[in-house]
């Protein structure tokens, strides 16, 4: 029972992968699924305040559930658009 | 309607004939372009990441929300990702409507919302180092 999981911008770069699985079991919740992340790559802890969470390409909260074959995603803020326009 | 994330180069003529409709007296278009600084640093490029699927989904969103607030005909969006040199543009936003007020007025709305919600992510680049910029952390209750 996997869940899959993806990292962009600063994230992908300091857990060094953009793509992940993560064994849920009978279940995680996105924020648990952040936590077991954390355990393989530590160098994303103390980032909770300021992830938003994405469960099949839909913001979700962190109680989210999330069960096999489901895609996680790991939001930074976000920061599109050009410079500061 | 159009929501496109790509690494090639924005045509901006594309947008506004997609967007152009034989009622539309205006069309409106924001152009988002790299800029050479930021708080006084130099930067020598951007880096765009995105989440693609789920961006030109939010996109939709957005801009479907736009068309029940004003009387605009139609919405195209374009976002380029990877690396961009100073003067590229990043961002497009067309939006049309038979008045020029509404689509002025939906296309500011919408750069405004785009920058908020769209997973697109930008790192500067600088002499000597670079940063991922994060925007405002919505915080979770």
């Amino acid at each position: 029972m996997k869940a899959k999981v993806r990292l962009f911008a600063r994230l992908g770069e300091l857990a060094g992968t953009r793509e992940a699985e993560v064994e849920v079991g009978e279940g995680l919740t996105a924020g648990e699924v952040y936590q077991a992340l954390c355990r393989r790559y530590p160098a994303l802890r103390g980032l909770n305040s300021s992830i938003r969470y994405a469960v099949n390409g839909e913001y979700a909260e962190p109680g989210r559930a999330v069960g096999e074959g489901d895609e996680v995603a790991l939001i930074p803020p976000v920061s599109g658009g050009a410079n500061a326009v | 309607m159009l929501f496109e994330i790509t690494t090639a180069v924005l045509d901006p003529q594309r947008l506004i004939d997609h967007v152009r409709k034989d009622e539309s007296g205006a069309v409106a278009l924001f152009s988002g372009v790299v800029r050479n600084e930021t708080h006084g640093r130099r930067v020598l490029y951007l880096e765009y990441d995105a989440y693609p699927e789920m961006a030109e989904r939010v996109m939709r969103e957005i801009a479907e929300e736009a068309m029940t607030r004003w009387p605009i005909t139609d919405v195209a969006v374009q976002h380029r990702t990877g690396r961009l040199e100073i003067g590229e543009t990043s961002l497009l936003i067309a939006v049309s409507a038979p008045h020029r007020k509404e689509a002025f007025e939906a296309c500011h709305a919408l750069v405004d919302k785009f920058k908020e919600v769209v997973p697109v992510w930008k790192k500067e680049v600088w002499e000597g180092g670079e940063e991922w910029i994060e925007g405002e952390a919505v915080r979770h209750e």
